[in-house]
Order: structure tokens, then C-alpha cells, then sequence
């Protein structure tokens, strides 16, 4: 099957201007602007079942509609930070087939009415962001972003602008402080930002891949979209496979791919034909699966994820197999989580850095069974009270951890 | 000395990307820039930028002291950054930075007796395939250097020693 | 009336206005939910998660929008997570849990978490009895530490942010109620966050550090012990501490004080006043204090406090009996027949001014007051309505400054103004130099130093600034004395006065005409029917002159040599002065801390103190020492009982009649809630439960004409070649009686200095920070230069009270100091 948004790996040159309007480039883009009205590009956005791909897997079209039109004026902004840990997907679209991103960046804003739109990548991306200005300028003189698009009235810009090493300007309000120019906390929600963005301007926010998306569907149409998946989860997803396999890297397949074929067929297996002892399918905040042949053969889309307790998130799948010990693991992910909670709330911030002391010692050996009994506890004790995300996302894994894989921290431990 | 006079034309682009009513936004590209001449980011850069965005100085230490890749200490010429977070430690990642300390001869967080290179460990860079890695920070931006082993990297070394001594 | 809702907070229902914070809806129905992060002045952020509660809304139905209904009540859905009370708006039938188990397992467990890293140093730390967490740890706290102690992190324990102000780096919470109010409320963002995660830390990088007039505040609002004030740290336990009800004298904002008190060993067993208090007055100063409110009262400990009468014989000064000493005095004034003046200041109270004013009518003398600022009148007139509260003002109001720069003038009231400008509020500044509030001003005009008066006049002509003041449903127009002498602020106090009546400004609540005084009760001084004199020099030779609350001769050397050639000179002060030194008599003065009595604010609102401690040495309080000197004058004035004295003033003065101590004295509920036992939700700022005060009707309100007299504006100075005009500017740390003497503000003050446009300084060859020699009027003085581009070429500003005795515009030269011999 052709590529929906890894398609430089089917086209040669596919990051140029030349080759990538070539290859239809920029078709749904001119006829968007100059002969459809922008509440029907974000209703065959929405009728094409796209979800969010930025974790929480949100319904992209409906959260268009949610912008408040009474207030202006408007923003797109697309999240290119893609820091947590196993994710390297939005990546790859950026360097071999920006204008893909850019121009679903472009529907996007043409659909909310934003005349301004910024590409938040995070810091390390310093060399794809000047990479990015450069296909911006591209576009810019191809006429396909500046003023007055196609001799119409509508304009806009792309900007990009570059975070500074904070996993948590992902989180789309830190990221947006962050893009005024403060530090990258959280903000409390609601409001949202279609209603209260961007220097509290109505904006929307969607992933790197969610865009590159868009100029599929509109060139192909919501029904074609819709039958690639699943009925719960739409189209194709770029699954970032990583940990103990033989060949990790990208992989777009379409939502309902099991995790069997994603690690045998696609990744050819485990390293050194070990067996898979547990799957993180969302990176290190995803909940630890323990992986049977029922679990190796269950369909990948959102709601079915969700039945093996865990969630899909950015579809980062980080296999780990026998000779990776569990409390090794949640030591690794709760250092990931100390040093990015931002602070800014008191679970968050105190509970990680508990749990470091904790999840050290327990590594160590030096640790007890009431050591783990309270990280346990700890971690539930920050469940559902942190501002944002992130503290929960701590505490996933050691507590899937320690219920799931107990024999892990009994040996861990000392008698 | 201002960086309006320094470089008043990356400043003046940096700017124009936002609203100017918002000019405070452009507080994150100015301290990239700032920080590419020293290396990291002096009090008196801090207060230039504070004074040009109508901000405290304070609020921009603030910034300074947030995100990771903005220093306000001087380290070498080049940081090296090795991500050991999960995925790449699944692929080698530890085992590569002890390595390259022992040819390095220095721990983490040190740099080395020329002043070249610091060694960092930091989280993960989103190269999650192509472990052991690490990125370069330095004069020239950042740079990825993927699927390494600690005999490429010890080539590269050498050859940004080299680099540093044509310089000079 | 805005729109009411009504929920359900643990059973109880509880009416509340539209869009009210379910925290604050609970606090208003007397239900507690603890916070930290959370303070009613400030943005909720909803970043330290002790609120936790559960809330319910009702269920709507998905297609008909319309409540469900379950067994005839509205069903109830919960959301699964707790939610934080301090960033949820209260709706319609909402039910809220905040004593539930979930709930009550959510706040237990954020006081954990906070407790792992705090250093549980309660025994030895200022906030322990008046400490939030050590509160709610009591109530919520865990019984047991699960956290090993000796992986606690330790941090620096004492960092001083600035000179005013410490930071134990191991108490704080993180909550950010410091920095949030520095930038929201004061405007000046000089503290910060640095680093992040359980390494975030309060930081400050101003020059210097914590920059701001307004620090005092944070460490009241401060949840926990660190952050911690130099004047207070390590000096005494709350609980040991006595509570008085107070009115700060610094300025003519009036802000609402408590005075802590203590029995101190240093003292000799002496009661002293610990520290300075905010006391809450939503119309006055909110819960807020400047610094200079806050730590230059220890003006009234100083070592030069006068404790018994003095009497010159021989030429030299020595101890007398009252009795002697008022004789004395009494002798001479009867004498001098009308040749005798009272010269007396706004520093002190109605009740002493009345009675100084009472003695100077009946012996035929002339009562002056000491001030080079005029419109006193004017405000009496036109002052801003009863009712009048700058809190209040926001969107379609206007607020226009001239000729004054508040930060430094009226702290509390730049604080206001600048909110009010937060609100919506059209504000308009008009100095001939920038000041601090420019930047939240809407409109900026400048002017030259000499164009005041014109500049209001001009108003009246069309522009879209005139036009949108005169528009505006409510204005205000504060104008004080920068750059002016009497004359010169009178002729702009007309102005003003002029523009609000023609604008329709007067005679109602936030409207009308505010005088930025250079003292406290200067505004009293004119009710009580003071008057300022355009040549005091003149006023003062040859007289037997009675001075009470001023120090004429140490302020300027023209009024020195003129008293020197006065008849007889009587003072009466708190302190040593220069003054006293060159008296025939010395009457020993009460500070306001040791007696009671009433100011009356710029705002025209009358306001009670009270004695605090005890009163130093002999020393009685103004208006008794001026009674018994009328006594052996054979005029009987009330000397015991201030209240009394008040009663009498009362009668005596338009519009006073109904006032009483009993109903200054009076207190309305307020909001937000403060300074009960749970001082988590406000700080530690003091409950009014002594007195809000009265504001007084200006005439235009009580229904009288409003006849505005024209000033007749001086000839313009004209400085001849190489000569520049002198102009006074007022600064907040000054050289003054009142702040000098205390320590901790002598880094802030600085020594005399004189500000010139670089251009000037350049064309006359002086560099900034360098010294140079001024001299006008017979006066000649070094001071250190400073630059301000913002100035025009011909102008030299010189801070009053900094050493430069400077009354009114003069010409003036500058030299640099070396070319002087
Ligand atoms: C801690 C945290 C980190 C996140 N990081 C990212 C990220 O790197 N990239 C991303 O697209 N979304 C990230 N998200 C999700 C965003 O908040 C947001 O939901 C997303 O950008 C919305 O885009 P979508 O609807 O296209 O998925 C993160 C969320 C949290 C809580
Ligand atoms: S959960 Fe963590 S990252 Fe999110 S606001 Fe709280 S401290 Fe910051
Ligand atoms: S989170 Fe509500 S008081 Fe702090």
C-alpha cells in the first residue's frame, strides 16, 4: 500500500517544492482557499473520523468547530516538541516531507480563520527548524503562504519557533506560555484554547502528525480516510518502535495493525529472538502491558489499546523483553519525570521527587518491601489530583509496574 | 554591548514573528542568540534582552532557569549530550557514555582538560532508532550524531579539536 | 446587583454572586477549604492542589439541554477526578463536598507531599503561630513522616532578596502568592522562579535586589515562614504580641495600620512597636503597605526623642517644669499681641491643629501651615464624593495624575491607580518627566516644568484625550507638587478644579479633586482652617512664633536665618531638631503611636489612631501642651480628653457635625474575608474591627456652589545665561524627620542629589555619578548628579527634603564640585 504520510519514502526528492506539487502538492490547499468555505474543510475533517495524534487521540475536526468565532483573532499553532520518550515520528514527516506538515498547518488555519500560525518545535530541533524556514520561504514565494493567497483576501504566515529543552511544552497550555515567552507551565483548563489560547486569543493546537494528515483527506475525501483503520480509530498512524527490537524505526500502518506484525513482520522480532516480556505502547508515560499471545495479536487502535489497561497515546511502542527488569524500568521513567515535572503543582513536583528517592533505592537493592508498598502508594496518592498530565503520566508505570510484574521488585528488594 | 547592535538583523527578524504588543514571545530566540557568544548567557545579556522587551531582568533569569538547553554557566566549547533515557538505554546507551568517559577520562557534568567538551546525560531526543546517540551543543547549534560507537565519537572529537585550532 | 447563584456546599445553601470562585463562595458562607496558592487579590492558579474537593453539576440532557431530573431533584453528576475549589466558578444547583473522605484523603495528601520537602524547622521559625501550613498540618497532617528524613533536601536558609526582605529557601512552598503579587497586583516583576521541578526557587535579579516599594506585602501573604522581613525576623513570637489599631502617618493615602507591641528586655522592659501591620480597608489601602509605611516607623524610638520641656536661659538650653516652660511661652505670646504665629505642619493630628488654630484666633495671632502646596480649598470644594472608592473604578472611568509621581509621593495610591488601569480604567499622566505609572497609563503628556496650569487648561480645547476624560462616567484628578511651589500648585489646583466642574466631575463618589500632600493630614491642616503663606520668611521675622510638627530651620537656611531674627520661638516636636536647638522654649511631643487622635487622608476621610505604648519621658500629646499654654494665656481649651477635643472641632467645622470617635470608629463587613484564624486565605494581615472611618461631603456634594477663585499665576522665571531652573521633586526615602531615623531604609535613601538631561550635564562638562555644587536663593549645597533624558535641557530637579532646601521653582547654577573653592 502507498504511503499516506511517510510518502518521501515511496518518492525520491519528496522534500522539494518541485516534486512534492509534482505529486499533487498543494492541490487541496488552492482549492481550500479559493472555492470551499472554511467550515467545510474542518466538516470533512471531521466526518473523516481523524484523531488527535498527539496522544490524546481527540477528534481533530470537532475540536476546529470548537473555536470561538466571537473572538479575534485566531491562531493555529502545531506541536512539533515531541519529547516523550520512545516518540521520533513527527520528526521524520518534518525532514522528508515538510510540505505535507506545512500545508495541513495551512488547512488548518484556513479552516479557523487564523491568518497566523507557529510550528513549536522543541529546542534540540534547531537544525529542522532552520529546515523548516527554508521550506516556509519555498512556499512563501511559490505563493503559497504570504498575502492574499491565490488573489484572494485571505493570508498567512507560518512561523516556527523553537522551545529550549522542556518535555513539558507539549502539554499544549505550557507550550503556548511557553510561546509567549514565559516558562513552560501548565495552565488550568478550562477554558480550552479554541476559547482561550495564544496570548488568550481562540487557538488550535494539533500534533505534527495529526496535520500532515489533512492533505490527504481533503484530497481523497473523508470516506477514503475512513476506510483505513478501524471504526474507532480512522486511518493510518505512525507507530515509533523502539526498545529491544531488531529494527526500530517508523512504521505507518493502519489503526487495527497487531502488535505481533508490527514487532515480527514489520520490525523483524526481537533482539536475539528473546520473547517480548512487556510492551509500553505510549512511551514512558504508558502503562506497563504484560504480554501474552492474546495481547501480541490484539488490534492497535484506541479503544482496544485501552482494554489491556493502557493506553495508545502517541503510539510509541517501547518492547522490552526477558532480560529487562521491571524496577529497572520505573527507576529510568521516574528520573524522565523528576527532571520534567515543571514544578508548577505540589503532587507533581514532590511526589516525583519522592519517588526518585525510592524507586533508586528499590533499584539499588538497598531498598525494602515497605519501600515499594509506599512508591505504590505515593503513586496513587498523586493519581488524579496534578494539574496537568504529566503527574499522572509519573506515576503509570510504577504502578502498572509493581501490580503487574511483582516478582520484579520481590527480587528487587530486601528480605 | 546591545544585541540590537550586535546583530541587528537577526534581532529585527526575531522580532517581526510576533505580534508587537507580544514582543515578549521573543524572549526565547533572543537568548539562543545571546547564548551563541559565550556559550552561555551573561547577566548583562539578561539585561539587555530585559531592557529591549520591556520585561525584568528577573523574568528572563526566570526563562534562563526553566528550560534545559539555556546555560548561564560556562562549560566547553561543545556540550555532549548522550541521551540514556529508556528507549536508548534499552540499545546500549549507559554502557556507550561509561565507555566514553573512561576514553574521555572524565565523569558526567565534566569537560575536558582542553576545555572542549562537557559531557551531559540528558532525556530523550526523539532519535529513540538510532541509539547510542547524543547531540552536540556549541558555537554552530545543535547537531544530532546518531548510531554512534565511542570510536566515532572519539573521530569527532578530534576533528572539532582540529576545527578549534585552525580557529585559533 | 450582578446575577446570584445558588449551590450546595456541604448541605448547606449558599447564595453567592455569578462567577464567584467556589473557595471564595465557601469563605463567604463561613465553610473553610484550606489554600495556599489560592489568595482572593490574586489570578487563580490552582497550582498547589490543597483545595481539593469534590463538585457536582447538574445533569443536562444531551439532546433537550434540560436538567435530568431524579426522584424530583436535579441529578447530580460528579466528575471522577477532585477538583481544585480555587479555580472552579460556582453555577447553578452545583453541590460541592469538602469534608467528603475522597476530599478530605486529597488535602491530607498534599499536606504530605508538602511536608516532604519542608524542613520542619517550626521551633525556630517567625511564621510558627501564624503559619498556614503549620495550621492545616495540624488539621490534615499526617501523624508520621513516611519520608526519611535524611533524604530531605537542604537549601539555603538565608538569602536576603533585597535589604527589607529574606528568603529561607527550605520553607518555601512553591506557591508563588510573592511573585504573582508582585507582578499582578504592584506591577514590578522582580521576583522569580528559577530552575523547575522540586529545584524551583524564588529568586530576585533587580538592582537593587527586590525592587520595589511593595515587598513588605509578600511576606504576609506569604503562606509559610519563608519569607521573612529584616525589621521583624528573630524579633519576637506572634502570640506574644499586642494589637493596636493605627493610621500610618508617611503619606496622605492614610492606609489603615495595626501596631504589634511587645514588653522588650533591649528597651529596659519598655514597650515598643514590633512591627507595622496592614489593617484591612478596601476603600483605603485594600490588605496592602508600602515599605515605608511598613519600616520607618522607628522614627518614634529614636535616641533623639525629646522626653522633658526645655528653657533657654543663658543662651543654653536646660530642663524646665511644665508649668515654667508653658509660662514661659504663654508670656511672650500674649506680648507679641497679633506679631504672634502659629506655624504647625500636617504631621500632626486634627485635634492639635484645631487647638493650635483655637489659641492663634484667640490671642489675634495668624495660624500658617507649614507646606509649600496649595488648593487646599479647592479639595474642600471639589475633593472626590463620599463614597469614593478607587478600587472600584475600571472600564469607562477615568483617572488623570499631574504633576506628581505617586510611586514616590503616595505608594498605596499608585498601587490603585495603577489597578484601576488593570481594569479598564482610561489613565492619563502628566508629568514633565517619566514616572513609574507611564507605563499603565493610557495617555502620557508632557510638559514643561512652568506649563502646569496650561496643560489642565488646555483640556478644556478639543482633543481625543480631553474628550474621553470628559466622557468618562467617573474621573478623578490627582495633582500634587513636582516642580511647583505654592503659587504654582495652587494655579494648577484652579485648573483642575475648573476642568472636573465643566467636565461634570464633582459631587460624586469617584469623582472630584485629590491633593497628593507632602504630609499625612496636610488635608486636615485645611479643614481645620490652616493656610499656607506665599513668603514665610517675611511671616516669620520679628514674630513670636509657636511651631509644632515642623523643622523650618533645619529644612531651608533662608527660614533659619528668618527665625534667628524672630522674637520668640516655642517648638513643640517628638524629636531633636534644628529647630529646637535655635528655640527659647522646647515642648516635649507625643508620637502618634504613644496617644489617639484622627487624621484626615487625601481622600478626605476621617480616620482614628490609637495609643499603642506608652509615652516616652514627660512628653504629652500636641493638643494637651497646647491647651495648657492657653490656659496661662487665659484661654481654656480642652486638654484631656482627645475625643473630646474632637467633639468640638466637630461642631465647629461645615460637615463635621455628625462625626464622633464612636462613629470613626465603626466597621462594616468587608471582602475578601481576612485576618481570622484561618490566615491561610488572606495572610496575616489584621481584621478592621477598630474603625473604617468617615469620608467627608465635599461641598460640591452637599449641595453648596461651586465657585471656583482664579490664581493668579506668577511671572515665569527667567534664568539668565549659564543659570538653569531648580525644581523640587518629591522623592518616597527622603532625609525627613520621619524615615531617617530609621536604619534599615538608609540604603534606600541615598544622599542629596540633583538630576540634569544628559545634553545639560554634557554642555556644562559634569558626568552622571559625579558631585557637583548648586546654588539658588542664597542657598548653596554638593549634591551627586544624576541624568534623566525624559527632562527638559533647562531644568535641574532637586528632591525636597534630601539636604537641598528648595520651597518653590528658582533659578539656579550647577558647577561641578572640584571647580569650587
Ligand atoms: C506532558 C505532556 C506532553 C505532551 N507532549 C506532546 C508532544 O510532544 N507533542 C504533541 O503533539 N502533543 C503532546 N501532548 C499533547 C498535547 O497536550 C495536545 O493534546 C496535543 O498537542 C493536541 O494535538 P492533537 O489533538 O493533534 O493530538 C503532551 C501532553 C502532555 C500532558
Ligand atoms: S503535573 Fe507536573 S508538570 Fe503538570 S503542572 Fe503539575 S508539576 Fe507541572
Ligand atoms: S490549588 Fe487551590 S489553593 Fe492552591
Amino acid at each position: 500500500m502507498a504511503y499516506v504520510l511517510l510518502r518521501h519514502r515511496d518518492i525520491p526528492n519528496f522534500d522539494r517544492l518541485d516534486v512534492y506539487k509534482k505529486n499533487g502538492g498543494f492541490a487541496a490547499w488552492k482549492k481550500a482557499v479559493t472555492k470551499m468555505e472554511p467550515a467545510e474543510v474542518t466538516n470533512i475533517v471531521k466526518d473523516s473520523g481523524l484523531r488527535g495524534r498527539g496522544g490524546a487521540g481527540f477528534p481533530t475536526g470537532m475540536k476546529w468547530s470548537f473555536i470561538d468565532k466571537n473572538n479575534w483573532p485566531h491562531y493555529v499553532v502545531a506541536n512539533a516538541d515531541e519529547s516523550e520518550p520512545g516518540t521520533f515520528k513527527d520528526r521524520e514527516i518534518m525532514e522528508s516531507n515538510p510540505f505535507q506538515f506545512l500545508e495541513g498547518v495551512a488547512l488548518g488555519s484556513y479552516a479557523v480563520g487564523a491568518n497566523v500560525a507557529y510550528v513549536y518545535l522543541r529546542g534540540e530541533f534547531w537544525q529542522l527548524a532552520a529546515f523548516l524556514d527554508q521550506k516556509i520561504a519555498d512556499m512563501e514565494k511559490a505563493g503559497y503562504l504570504g498575502d492574499n493567497l491565490f488573489g484572494t483576501e485571505y493570508s498567512l504566515k507560518i512561523y516556527t519557533h523553537l522551545g529550549a529543552g522542556a518535555y513539558i511544552c507539549g502539554e499544549e497550555t505550557a507550550l503556548l506560555e511557553s510561546l509567549e515567552g514565559k516558562r513552560g507551565q501548565p495552565r488550568v483548563r478550562p477554558p480550552f484554547p479554541p476559547a482561550y489560547g495564544l496570548y488568550g486569543k481562540p487557538t488550535i493546537i494539533n500534533n505534527v502528525e495529526t496535520f500532515a494528515n489533512v492533505p490527504m483527506i481533503l484530497a481523497n475525501g473523508a470516506d477514503w480516510y475512513k476506510s483505513l483503520g478501524t471504526m474507532d480509530s480512522a486511518g493510518v498512524k505512525v507507530f515509533s518502535l523502539s526498545g529491544r527490537v531488531r529494527k526500530p524505526g517508523n512504521y505507518e500502518l493502519p489503526f487495527g495493525t497487531t502488535f505481533r506484525q508490527l514487532i515480527y513482520e514489520h520490525a523483524g522480532g526481537v533482539q536475539e529472538g528473546r520473547p517480548v516480556k512487556a510492551i509500553m505502547p505510549a512511551g514512558a508515560s504508558s502503562s506497563l502491558i504484560v504480554v501474552d499471545d492474546k495481547v501480541l495479536d490484539t488490534p492497535m487502535d484506541y479503544a482496544t489499546v485501552r482494554t489491556l489497561g493502557a493506553d495508545l497515546g502517541s503510539a510509541s511502542v517501547i518492547v522490552l523483553d526477558d532480560t529487562v527488569d521491571i524496577d529497572w524500568v520505573i527507576n529510568k521513567t521516574i528520573h524522565f519525570f523528576k527532571h520534567e515535572s515543571c514544578g508548577k503543582c505540589t503532587p507533581c513536583r514532590e511526589g516525583n521527587y519522592w519517588m526518585k528517592h525510592l524507586t533508586s533505592r528499590i533499584h539499588s537493592g538497598t531498598g525494602s518491601k515497605d519501600d515499594v508498598d509506599l512508591l505504590l502508594n505515593v503513586a496513587k496518592q498523586m493519581q488524579n489530583k496534578c494539574l496537568c498530565a504529566l503527574g499522572e503520566f509519573s506515576t503509570m508505570a510504577v504502578v502498572t509496574g509493581i501490580e503487574r510484574f511483582p516478582q520484579d521488585f520481590k527480587k528487587a528488594v530486601k528480605a | 554591548m546591545s544585541l540590537e547592535n550586535t546583530h541587528p538583523k537577526e534581532v529585527k527578524q526575531i522580532l517581526s514573528k510576533y505580534p508587537p504588543e507580544h514582543k515578549r514571545s521573543a524572549v526565547m530566540p533572543l537568548l539562543y542568540l545571546a547564548q551563541r557568544e559565550e556559550g552561555f548567557i551573561t547577566k548583562s545579556a539578561m539585561q539587555d534582552i530585559a531592557q529591549m522587551l520591556e520585561i525584568t531582568e528577573t523574568e528572563v533569569a526566570s526563562i534562563v532557569g526553566f528550560y534545559t538547553l539555556y546555560h548561564d554557566q560556562k562549560a566547553g566549547k561543545y556540550r555532549m549530550q548522550v541521551c540514556t533515557d529508556l528507549p536508548c538505554a534499552l540499545r546500549g546507551a549507559d554502557e556507550f557514555l561509561d565507555n566514553l568517559c573512561s576514553n574521555l577520562g572524565i565523569k558526567v557534568g565534566e569537560t575536558t582538560a582542553d576545555g572542549l567538551v562537557t559531557l551531559e546525560s540528558v532525556m530523550c531526543l526523539a532519535a529513540c532508532d538510532k541509539a547510542p546517540m547524543f547531540q552536540t551543543q556549541g558555537p554552530d547549534g545543535i547537531k544530532y550524531h546518531e548510531l554512534m560507537t565511542v570510536d566515532r565519537t572519539m573521530e569527532l572529537i578530534e576533528a572539532l579539536k582540529q576545527a578549534d585550532r585552525e580557529e585559533k | 446587583m450582578s446575577k446570584q447563584v445558588t449551590l450546595t456546599i456541604n448541605d448547606r445553601q449558599v447564595t453567592v454572586p455569578d462567577g464567584t470562585l467556589v473557595a471564595d463562595a465557601a469563605k463567604m458562607a463561613g465553610i473553610d477549604i484550606p489554600v495556599f496558592c489560592h489568595h482572593p487579590k490574586l489570578e487563580p492558579v490552582g497550582m498547589c492542589r490543597m483545595c481539593l474537593v469534590e463538585i457536582g453539576r447538574p445533569m443536562l440532557d444531551r439532546t433537550s439541554g434540560q436538567v435530568v431530573m431524579e426522584n424530583g431533584q436535579p441529578k447530580i453528576q460528579f466528575m471522577p477526578k477532585l477538583e481544585t475549589a480555587c479555580t472552579n466558578r460556582v453555577s447553578e444547583g452545583m453541590v460541592v463536598m469538602t469534608v467528603s473522605d475522597k476530599a478530605k484523603d486529597g488535602q491530607k495528601g498534599t499536606v504530605e507531599f508538602l511536608l516532604t520537602s519542608h524542613p520542619l524547622d517550626c521551633p525556630v521559625c517567625d511564621k510558627g503561630g501564624e503559619c498556614p501550613l503549620q495550621n492545616l498540618t495540624m488539621q490534615f497532617g499526617p501523624g508520621k513522616s513516611r519520608f526519611i528524613y535524611d533524604e530531605k533536601l537542604h537549601l539555603e536558609k538565608q538569602v536576603p532578596l533585597g535589604e527589607l526582605i529574606w528568603l529561607d529557601r527550605e520553607r518555601c512552598i512553591q506557591c508563588a502568592r510573592c511573585i504573582r503579587f508582585q507582578d499582578e497586583v504592584a506591577g514590578e516583576a522582580v521576583l522569580g522562579f528559577d530552575d523547575r521541578g522540586r529545584n524551583t526557587q524564588i529568586v530576585s535579579l533587580s538592582d537593587p535586589g527586590f525592587d520595589s516599594v511593595f515587598s513588605g506585602n509578600t511576606t504576609d501573604i506569604c503562606p509559610v515562614g519563608a519569607l521573612t522581613t529584616a525589621d521583624f525576623r528573630f524579633g519576637a513570637r506572634p502570640w506574644e504580641l499586642d494589637a493596636e489599631a493605627s493610621i500610618c502617618t508617611q503619606c496622605p493615602v492614610g492606609c489603615n495600620t495595626t501596631l504589634n507591641t511587645r514588653r522588650e528586655a533591649r528597651t529596659n522592659g519598655d514597650i515598643v512597636v514590633k512591627r507595622v501591620m496592614p489593617r484591612q480597608n478596601e476603600e483605603v489601602n485594600e490588605i496592602w503597605l508600602c515599605d515605608k509605611g511598613r519600616f520607618a516607623h522607628h522614627y518614634t524610638e529614636s535616641r533623639k526623642r525629646l522626653t522633658r520641656p526645655l528653657t533657654r536661659k543663658e543662651g543654653k538650653l536646660g530642663r524646665a517644669s511644665w508649668d515654667a516652660a508653658t509660662k514661659l511661652a504663654a508670656e511672650n505670646f500674649v506680648s507679641a499681641k497679633k506679631n504672634f504665629v502659629v506655624l504647625a505642619s500636617g504631621r500632626l493630628a486634627n485635634e492639635d491643629l484645631f487647638n493650635l488654630k483655637s489659641l492663634a484666633d484667640h490671642a489675634g495671632g495668624s495660624a500658617v501651615l507649614y507646606s509649600d502646596m496649595g488648593g487646599g480649598e479647592l479639595t474642600q470644594l471639589v475633593g472626590v464624593g463620599a463614597g469614593t472608592n478607587i478600587g472600584k473604578m475600571g472600564a469607562g472611568d477615568a483617572i488623570l495624575v499631574v504633576a506628581s509621581d505617586l510611586y514616590e509621593e503616595a505608594p498605596i495610591w499608585w498601587l490603585r491607580v495603577k489597578q484601576a488601569a488593570d481594569r479598564g480604567a482610561t489613565l492619563i499622566v502628566a508629568n514633565p518627566r517619566e514616572t513609574k505609572l507611564d507605563r499603565f497609563a493610557k495617555y502620557t503628556i508632557r510638559y514643561a516644568y512652568g506649563d502646569e496650569g496650561k496643560t489642565i487648561n488646555d483640556f478644556s480645547r478639543k482633543s481625543k484625550i480631553a474628550d474621553e476624560f470628559a466622557k468618562a462616567k467617573n474621573a478623578i484628578i490627582f495633582y500634587g507638587s513636582e516642580g511647583l511651589g505654592l503659587n504654582g500648585s495652587s494655579t494648577l489646583a484652579s485648573a483642575c478644579a475648573t476642568l472636573l466642574k465643566e467636565t461634570d466631575h464633582v459631587g460624586r463618589p469617584n469623582n472630584g479633586l485629590i491633593g497628593v500632600w507632602q504630609r499625612a493630614n496636610d488635608q486636615g491642616a485645611w479643614e481645620v482652617g490652616f493656610r499656607p503663606v506665599p513668603d514665610l520668611e517675611k511671616a516669620l521675622k520679628g514674630k513670636a512664633v509657636y511651631i509644632a510638627g515642623a523643622d523650618p530651620v533645619g529644612d531651608d537656611p533662608n527660614l533659619a536665618k528668618a527665625l534667628k531674627g524672630a522674637k520668640f520661638v516655642a517648638v513643640q516636636d517628638i524629636l531633636e531638631t534644628a529647630t529646637t536647638e535655635i528655640a527659647d522654649v522646647v515642648f516635649p511631643a507625643q508620637a502618634f503611636t504613644e496617644r489617639e487622635g484622627t487624621y484626615i487622608s487625601g481622600e478626605r476621610r476621617v480616620q482614628r489612631f490609637y495609643a499603642a505604648v506608652p509615652p516616652k519621658g514627660d512628653s504629652k500629646p500636641d493638643f494637651s501642651i497646647t491647651s495648657q499654654v492657653a490656659k496661662q494665656m487665659g484661654v481654656i481649651l480642652e486638654g484631656s480628653s482627645a475625643s473630646v477635643v474632637f467633639d468640638i472641632l466637630a461642631n465647629s467645622i461645615d460637615g463635621m457635625a455628625e462625626l464622633s470617635y464612636a462613629k470613626l470608629a465603626e466597621v462594616r463587613g468587608q471582602w475578601p474575608i481576612v485576618g481570622r484564624g484561618d490566615l491561610y486565605y488572606g495572610g496575616t494581615t489584621y481584621e478592621n474591627t477598630q474603625g473604617l472611618g468617615v469620608q467627608l461631603l465635599p461641598m460640591a456634594q452637599a449641595g453648596g456652589a461651586v465657585r471656583i477663585p482664579k490664581v493668579r499665576k506668577e511671572a515665569a522665571l527667567r534664568p539668565k545665561e549659564k543659570e538653569l531652573i531648580a525644581v523640587p521633586v518629591n522623592k518616597l526615602y527622603d532625609r525627613g524627620v520621619t524615615i531617617h531615623p530609621a536604619q534599615l531604609l538608609n540604603d534606600r535613601v541615598g544622599e542629596a542629589m540633583v538630576s540634569l538631561h544628559p545634553a545639560t550635564a554634557k554642555k556644562m562638562g559634569l558626568t552622571a555619578g559625579g558631585r557637583i555644587k548648586i546654588s539658588f536663593d542664597g542657598v548653596s549645597g554638593e549634591a551627586l548628579l544624576k541624568t534623566d533624558d525624559t527632562i527638559s535641557t533647562g531644568v535641574a530637579l532637586v528632591p525636597r527634603s534630601m539636604g537641598l532646601a528648595i520651597r518653590e521653582p528658582v533659578t539656579a547654577r550647577v558647577l561641578s564640585a572640584g571647580k569650587v573653592k
